[in-house]
């Protein structure tokens, strides 16, 4: 993995959207790994209250994100006036996609588009 | 808790720190300790040598770490937590107690429940604005719609995702897509639990009006409006919604009256009068909300 590619993961802690079984087998190889990450509690909170700390989420350049549907993430970034970049972005669905999977992304990024 | 409005003042950003000066964590308790972070609605940075984490900014920061020497941390200007001798509870209660020390704002309390817009497919027609009953929308100042009151909105009710004719309303939080943020398709277009014709909640044809913007169908929309057979067309329509699309109980009883309905049809029939006689200028303006009386 890139070093200047960071990783952030969301809880999703105020509704349980994403299956908790997913959520802990990611948060706990994210936590093994020994790589640097962001952890929040709940992007949609955060992007409701526009939480200032979403401009420094997104604004510091390349990241792999744990979360939702790609779209949901992109735009509720924008909503809080922190847009994720145009390039460089790449999210991995928690509500779709197996564990192992969310955490090989993360690790090696993705090859295809970024958001789609 | 700190209510659902937008927030006023910072959150403290939580640094679990293992680098110099810091002994590490056991692999269980790290994670534990994160879940129990999470869980109660904070932020945490697991920094690592060689990978990045998003920049320092001039929120407040509360580094946790198991200190032989916290010294490098506090003369970075940041605040030290030592961990050393606490279990992931007793680490969640010193967070608590030093958020509370600093004034910041205390996370949680609410499911965060509102519209999130996808402006790659919204065409500002305001249909939304023109639905919800809550106010929960707006427009900026450059007359596009905008979610202004998110704590407004009423919690598991997806109702304006389905009178948007784009589908580029969502709530993350649904269950199915696409309004949970699911890639939309053409059949979900096509498809009538995704589209309810605003018309025939509202009563005439601002439908069309919205569609065309042109002045014949800005005057059909001004003569032809009855409000009485709209406030009917709109309780038939909204207990179909109950039934079929998951508003609840809640949002159907909060109906306004039908004085109130008649004044929103006056003032909006008066605002497309005053508009039609600055057609002309108005030809090739996008709709406001002004132009709509909202
Ligand atoms: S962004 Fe997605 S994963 Fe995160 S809190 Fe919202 S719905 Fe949950
Ligand atoms: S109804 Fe949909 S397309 Fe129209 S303004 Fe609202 S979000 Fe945009």
């Amino acid at each position: 993995m890139s070093n200047d590619t960071r990783i952030l993961y969301c809880h999703c802690v105020y509704a349980k959207v994403i299956p908790d079984e997913t959520r802990r087998a990611v948060l706990a190889e994210l936590s093994a790994s020994g790589v640097a990450f962001d952890a929040v509690a709940d992007l949609c909170e955060m992007s409701a209250r526009k939480d200032p700390a979403l401009k420094r989420l997104a604004g510091s350049g390349a990241v792999r994100i744990a979360a939702c549907f790609p779209r949901a993430v992109q735009w509720l970034f924008h909503a809080a006036d922190a847009p994720l970049p145009e390039t460089g972005v790449d999210v991995f669905n928690m509500r779709d996609e197996a564990p192992a999977d969310v955490v090989a992304g993360l690790s090696e990024g993705r090859t295809s588009e970024a958001r789609s | 808790m700190s209510g659902k409005g937008r927030l006023d003042k910072d959150r403290l950003r939580v640094v679990l720190y293992e680098g110099p000066g810091a002994a590490p964590l056991a692999d269980e308790a790290r994670f534990e300790t994160l879940v129990a972070l999470l869980e109660d609605g904070h932020q945490v940075t697991r920094p690592a040598a060689g990978t990045a984490v998003a920049a320092a900014d001039d929120s407040q920061h509360l580094v946790l770490g198991r200190f032989d020497d916290a010294s490098a941390v506090n003369d970075a200007g940041f605040q030290s937590f030592d961990i050393s001798d606490l279990d992931p509870a007793g680490v969640l209660e010193g967070v608590k107690a030093r958020v509370s020390d600093v004034g910041a704002d205390q996370p949680g309390g609410w499911k965060p429940w509102f519209p999130v817009i996808d402006y790659d497919r919204c065409t500002n027609c305001m249909q939304c604005l023109t639905f919800c009953l809550f106010d929960v929308y707006g427009v900026d100042g450059q007359q596009q719609i905008d979610v202004q009151h998110e704590d407004k909105c009423k919690t598991d009710c997806p109702a304006c995702s389905r009178v948007c004719p784009e589908a580029a309303i969502m709530f993350p939080k649904y269950k199915k897509g696409p309004i949970n943020g699911d890639v939309v398709r053409e059949e979900d277009l096509q498809n009538e639990s995704m589209k309810v014709d605003i018309s025939a909640l509202l009563g005439g044809d601002i439908y069309s009006a919205l569609r065309t913007r042109q002045s014949e169908a800005r005057q059909r929309f001004s003569t032809e409006r009855d409000e009485s057979k709209a406030l009917l067309e709109r309780k038939r329509c909204l207990a179909k919604l109950k039934k079929n699309l998951d508003i609840p109980d809640e949002v159907l009883m909060t109906l306004p009256s039908v004085g109130d309905i008649q004044d929103r049809a006056r003032r909006a029939r008066e605002k497309a009068e005053r508009r039609q006689d600055r057609s002309q200028t108005m030809k090739d303006r996008r709709p406001t909300e002004d132009d709509w009386g909202i």
